[in-house]
Parts: structure tokens; C-alpha cells; sequence
């Protein structure tokens, strides 16, 4: 077989109707951009699943590691303050 | 701290993960074996999809009607797609495209048995449709809950899309039932030579299957293959009847006690001939797919090139270009 080097990968986020967010769907290689937005289309959005595709090469992204032993998240999870249910209201107050 | 203790240590958080019914992620830590099941399993899943055009694209040029190939057009090209998520999930694992497609046409990895078998009339596109991608959903459906992230998300799209690869496979063999007696021959004969071939598609009994108990432990699996087996035929007897079809076992049979159809076993020693590649059609399944793999080299490289030249050329006035197009720019994005 012969030696070709492999396209590069990209990662695929279709916005699947107005007001909402683009959300990753999956991945795919693609020899440059336009390609992968149309490899993309075709791929994932077979059935009218968005209205708008981003690519981005995988190796352009920047991820935090969910197995780092640095407490990345660790500075969130001693501030309940940060959340409605730590204050205490009086049930008989409307609109809170 | 030494290497062993850390090893422990992500060993318990896997095993913590696993037991909270939670998701592996590409980036977590995993056992090697549990990440060796994955690879072969995902693979030998997107070589099926793959190798699985194969026996209905021989009947596109030859649908009856416009209709009937567009049908099948959208449904060759969806197994396509369904090949390319389950590659891309696979990849997560640390595995390139290009090596799954290289072990494929060596034969080094597998692919499901049932595509091993040819297609003879016309009447197999809706028996595939109705057989054979109702035992995949029998299957699948389980697998959008199984522990590896990327695993379940390609399976929950991959579902979506199989629900309409049944139901045109059974729509097409009720319109050929209320045909004339030659047609409804057709459908039984196809019928008759996919039962036994479908039963397989869940793999051994369980007591030869001895990977099952490693892979349900780890959420990689979720139901043993008698299981899927008996829930496969209890829901296609109904389905048989309505049709107008008899299945090809003599021992099929409601037991009342058992609130299940009691039937029969598929013949496993030619089973296990066809998984070796002694089936009808092994070598022209993979003759097919490296020659469509080689004779597609020029436009991949002729693609790499064109990249190549695009990205040479590209200067300060064709990116200001690229960046007044919103739907090349996520920053402007408008829809």
C-alpha cells in the first residue's frame, strides 16, 4: 500500500437551529478547510440537523485535562456562595 | 510517590467511573485492555458499516424506480456516515484512520459476518433493511449506554438513522407481498436465506463468548448476546406475521412459560467459517474495498497538493476576504 501522509483532523460543531449554541458533533480529515466544511455537511447534517457548520483543526485546540492532578476546577468548588440555593429566604417573599 | 501507587490510584478512579455508571472520556485514563476491547470492537463496528454498502450498492443501478433508488441511494450513503462517526470514535482512542482502513484490507480486523453473504434479487434490499438492520438496532440500541463517551454519541446518531433504514426494507417487502405470487416468492426465498445469517449477527452462545463477562463489567457491553438474540426474535415473529412470511425454523414457537419464542440454533460451524473469511463473499468484500481505496489515492493526493498550493499562496488580502465571509468566520458568525 502506498505511504500517503493522513489528512489532517478537524472537529466538527453545527449549530442545529437559530438560538442556539454550536455544539461539537464528532470529527473528521479533510485535506483544508473548505473541504472539511464540506465533508462536514455531508456527514453530519444529513438531515437537516443545523444551519451553520465551524471546523477547526483538532490540532488547534487548546483542552484542559479531565485527569490533571491540578485542581483546575478545584477554585469553584469551595464558593457556594456563587449559587442562588446558599441564601435562605422566607418562603411568603413572591418573585425570588 | 511511586509509579505503582499512581497506577492504583487511576485504576480506582476508572473502577469509581465505571461503577457510577458514568462516561469514559478520550483523555481520561483507561486500563489497556479496556482500551484494546474498545479499538476492536468500534473498529471492527465501522469496517461493518463500511463493507456494508457493498451488498445493497449492487442493487442501485437496478432499482425499480426512481424512488426505490433514491431510497437506496441516501441509504448506502447514511452507512457511509454511520463507518465515518465510528471511525472518528475510534480515533479518540489513539488510532488513525488510516491504520483501521490499512488492518481492514489486510485483514487483520473484522467486520460483521452477515455482509459476507450476496445479494441475489431484489428482494434482499428490503430483507437487509428489515433482518438485518433490525438485528443491528437490536443491538445498538444498548450501545448508546455503553461507558466509552464517544462510543455512545456515534450510536445514539447512528440509531436515529437505522430506524428508516428498517422501516423502507419492510415498506419495500409489504409493497412486493401485495404483488403477484412470483414476487411474494422472492420475498420468502430472500427471506428464508437471511434468517439464520441474521441470528449470527449477535455473535456465539454465551457460553463460547468468552470476552462478554471483561466487556459488560466494564459498561463496554450491556447485554449478552443470547439475550439480544431472543429479544431480536420475540420482536420479529409479530413482525413475520404481518407480512405474511414464515420464518425458515421448525422450532419456532411461543413459550408460555418462558413469556419468549423458543427457536432454533444457527448453524455456528459455518458461522465460524465465515468469520475465518471462508464465506461466500470475504475475498470479493475486501477485493472491492482496496481497490476502491487505491483507486481513490490520486484524488486524496491530488487534494493534499491543491491544500498544499491554497495555503502557500494565501496573503494578508485573501484572509481579510475569508474574514468578511461569516459562515468562514466563527467570531461574525450571523446565523
Amino acid at each position: 500500500m502506498t505511504q500517503e501522509k493522513e489528512w489532517p483532523l478537524y472537529e466538527v460543531f453545527v449549530r442545529g437551529k437559530r438560538g442556539l449554541n454550536h455544539v461539537h458533533v464528532g470529527s473528521l480529515h479533510a485535506a483544508d478547510d473548505e473541504m472539511a466544511v464540506r465533508h462536514a455537511r455531508d456527514v453530519y447534517t444529513r438531515r437537516n440537523e443545523g444551519v451553520s457548520i465551524w471546523v477547526v483543526k483538532a490540532a488547534d485546540i487548546t483542552a484542559s485535562s479531565p485527569d490533571e492532578k491540578d485542581p483546575l476546577f478545584a477554585p469553584a468548588g469551595d464558593k457556594v456562595y456563587r449559587h442562588p440555593t446558599f441564601y435562605t429566604i422566607p418562603d411568603d417573599v413572591p418573585h425570588m | 510517590m511511586t509509579a505503582t501507587e499512581d497506577e492504583v490510584e487511576l485504576q480506582a478512579a476508572f473502577d469509581g467511573t465505571i461503577a457510577r455508571n458514568d462516561r469514559i472520556e478520550p483523555r481520561d485514563w483507561m486500563p489497556e485492555g479496556y482500551r484494546r476491547t474498545l479499538v476492536r470492537q468500534i473498529a471492527q463496528h465501522a469496517h461493518s458499516e463500511i463493507i456494508g454498502m457493498q451488498p445493497e450498492g449492487n442493487w442501485i443501478t437496478r432499482a425499480p424506480s426512481l424512488r426505490r433508488k433514491a431510497i437506496l441511494l441516501a441509504k448506502v450513503q447514511d452507512e457511509a456516515g454511520h463507518g465515518l462517526y465510528l471511525y472518528s470514535a475510534t480515533e479518540t482512542l489513539g488510532v488513525s484512520r488510516a491504520e483501521l482502513t490499512e488492518m481492514l484490507i489486510e485483514g487483520r480486523q473484522k467486520y460483521s459476518s452477515i455482509f459476507n453473504y450476496p445479494t441475489l434479487s431484489y428482494a434482499d434490499v428490503g430483507t437487509i433493511g428489515w433482518l438485518v438492520d433490525g438485528a443491528a438496532i437490536c443491538n445498538q440500541v444498548p450501545l448508546c449506554r455503553t461507558s466509552y463517551g464517544p462510543y455512545g454519541r456515534a450510536m445514539i446518531r447512528i440509531c436515529k438513522e437505522e430506524s428508516f433504514h428498517q422501516r423502507q426494507g419492510y415498506e419495500l417487502l409489504m409493497t412486493m407481498m401485495r404483488g403477484t405470487d412470483e414476487q411474494r416468492a422472492m420475498v420468502q426465498e430472500s427471506v428464508d436465506r437471511f434468517w439464520w445469517p441474521a441470528l449470527m449477527m449477535f455473535g456465539p452462545p454465551d457460553a463460547d463468548s468468552p470476552n462478554t463477562a471483561q466487556s459488560m463489567a466494564w459498561g463496554i457491553k450491556r447485554n449478552t448476546n443470547d439475550d439480544l438474540r431472543q429479544r431480536f426474535v420475540d420482536m420479529t415473529v409479530p413482525q413475520a406475521e404481518a407480512l405474511g412470511v414464515t420464518l425458515p425454523d421448525p422450532d419456532l414457537r411461543w413459550n408460555d412459560e418462558r413469556g419468549h419464542h423458543d427457536f432454533g440454533q444457527p448453524d455456528w460451524e459455518e458461522f465460524m467459517q465465515v468469520v475465518k473469511g471462508n464465506g461466500p463473499c470475504n475475498a470479493q468484500r475486501i477485493a472491492h474495498r482496496r481497490r476502491a481505496h487505491e483507486d481513490g489515492a490520486w484524488v486524496r493526493e491530488a487534494a493534499t497538493a491543491f491544500a498544499k498550493r491554497t495555503v502557500g499562496e494565501a496573503s494578508a488580502p485573501v484572509v481579510e476576504e475569508v474574514a468578511q465571509q461569516p459562515s468562514r468566520n466563527p467570531g461574525r458568525e450571523g446565523t
